[in-house]
């Protein structure tokens, strides 16, 4: 297990980040849980929550932090005294996409840019398997590393006012997934017929930071069909544990 | 039962929001002006977390159905139940089919309505605070009806008269932490930050407040992480963004500032066009 220089710094009154090496990096992730799940295990009454980024950990508590020092110190000691994560409690989610042009608004242009065939671009983005490394920007969204870098483009010059939600996108070195309809400025390539965000439920998002997601290419009708199963309710998404 | 007759130029039921979830990326929210919202709450005996009604420049008309109190905070707008003008920071005994309205602004930007027992709209992920994609409503519309809770209305409440300093609208400084990527300015860019003048643009909502004057910006983005309410960011043009209540849980500029708490209540309390400057704390 690699030990990380890291910083910790006062966030705000009352929340302390701490920093990793700035890179997205399967290892910084996997590092950055570790330390996160020693955290929530020490019950360490005022703290309220901590989140994750790509390489930075926010720690929130309760009230103002009165003993800034003090809290380092122990943080410092959670760090050091952190296990690595069992590989079991990770998932595998396949994710149905249609990369239909009826959704793929952006692939022609991928295509012309990249010299790269519409299959050949869909082959590259089914392939890979990608990291979830938070949720953030809109409820539901994933953050993902792994994106083949054959695929990497770009935002678009004007970001489109309204995105359909589903929609399979490719934003510089990202790639992701709208949970909801709104506006944005990735490359849309295709659109996932399922729900990435429910409120009703007591976890909103199926997907936690340190599983990983592969898409899986559908035709249109396939697509039409999950979004009928996924609104009544009965569709059931394949998932796999990490086998190693 | 309180109905809507006519809807102000935007209304929302907040709370304090919904804490512990930013890691599904959903918003904290919450009322905007949070010592104002306590206070309302306070003052009638309500928890602190009860749903008030928040309501921006022009107040809302409304009817209450039933007997109740209230507690007006936050923004002056010459408030009458039916003709007769109440004051902010008051026990009002409301009886039914009271009409509440609100005039001209005199002081402030948003206002605070609490009822006894708090609003009982819909509650999503433990909070009622309204948000698009959470909550059903985004905002209230003329016509809509809430709920109150029927509860015994004490007929008056001993309490002291409470004032809120001028100052919490009306100050010229607000009064910030240096953000985590503040270190990477230059002294020239520090110096500008302390001495600017800054302006309040009309692109300042619930998410942020855009201000005016920028600052030369060399800094590349960040990587994306963590922003919370009261971050300011200073985007690749050189803006000052000042995140609030409904802001991202993260986002990719530098975060070179940060409001303390009550900062971002007073923040809430300016309009397009005020002018403030700021003052860094130590914590």
């Amino acid at each position: 297990m690699t030990n990380y220089q890291l910083t910790y710094k006062r966030f705000s009154e009352a929340s302390i980040l701490v920093q990793w090496p700035q890179k997205i990096a399967p290892e910084i992730l996997a590092d950055m849980l570790a330390f996160k799940n020693n955290l929530l295990n020490s019950e360490h009454s005022s703290i309220l929550q901590i989140t994750n980024a790509y390489s930075s950990i926010l720690i929130t508590y309760r009230d103002y932090i009165s003993n800034f020092e003090s809290e380092i110190t122990f943080l410092k000691t959670k760090y050091a005294s952190r296990q690595n994560l069992e590989k079991q409690d990770s998932k595998l989610w396949k994710i149905p996409a249609c990369y239909d042009c009826h959704f793929a608004l952006d692939l022609e242009e991928i295509s012309n840019e990249k010299q790269l065939s519409p299959s050949e671009i869909i082959k590259l983005h089914v392939d890979a398997v990608y990291n979830v490394y938070f949720i953030g920007f809109l409820p539901g969204f994933l953050y993902l590393g792994g994106l083949n870098e054959r695929l990497f483009m770009p935002r678009i010059k004007s970001p489109r006012q309204h995105v359909e939600k589903g929609a399979v996108a490719i934003g510089g070195e990202q790639t992701g997934v709208y949970p909801n309809a709104s506006p944005g400025g990735w490359n849309i390539i295709g659109n996932s017929p399922l729900n990435f965000f429910n409120s009703d439920l007591e976890t909103p998002c199926f997907a936690n930071a340190g599983d990983r997601i592969q898409f899986m290419a559908v035709d249109f009708k396939t697509h039409q069909e999950i979004l009928v199963e996924v609104q009544n309710g009965t569709y059931n998404i394949e998932s796999e544990v990490n086998d190693g | 039962m309180v109905e809507v007759l006519k809807s102000g130029l935007f209304d929302s039921i907040q709370d304090l929001g919904r804490v512990g979830v930013q890691q599904f990326g959903v918003p904290m929210s919450g009322a905007m002006d949070q010592y104002s919202a306590k206070l309302a709450n306070a003052i009638l005996g309500n928890e602190q977390e009860a749903a008030v009604l928040e309501f921006t420049l022009l107040g809302p008309t409304l009817k209450f159905c039933i007997e109740t109190a209230i507690c007006l905070t936050g923004m002056e707008c010459q408030a009458k139940i039916n003709k007769e003008p109440i004051e902010n920071n008051r026990y009002v005994l409301i009886k039914k089919d009271d009409v509440l309205s609100f005039g001209k602004r005199e002081l402030g930007f948003r206002g605070y309505l609490a009822v006894l027992g708090g609003f009982q709209s819909e509650k999503v992920m433990e909070s009622r605070s309204f948000y698009r994609m959470i909550t059903t409503q985004e905002r209230l519309k003329t016509g809509d009806v809430l709920k109150i809770r029927t509860v015994p209305v004490p007929a008056k409440v001993a309490n002291a008269i409470v004032k809120t300093p001028k100052a919490h609208s009306e100050t010229l400084i607000l009064e910030v932490f240096k953000g985590v990527e503040f270190a990477l300015l230059s002294a020239d860019q520090k110096q500008q930050l302390l001495s600017t003048t800054f302006t309040i643009t009309k692109d300042s909502n619930r998410m942020a407040y855009q201000l005016q004057e920028g600052l030369p910006n060399d800094l590349h983005p960040i990587l994306t992480s963590a922003v919370l309410p009261g971050t300011i960011q200073l985007t690749p043009s050189g803006q000052l963004m000042v995140l609030m209540r409904d802001c991202q849980t993260t986002g990719g500029y530098p975060r070179i500032l940060q409001l303390s708490e009550m900062s971002i209540n007073r923040l809430s309390q300016k309009t397009p066009g005020d002018k403030f400057r700021f003052n860094i704390l130590n914590y």
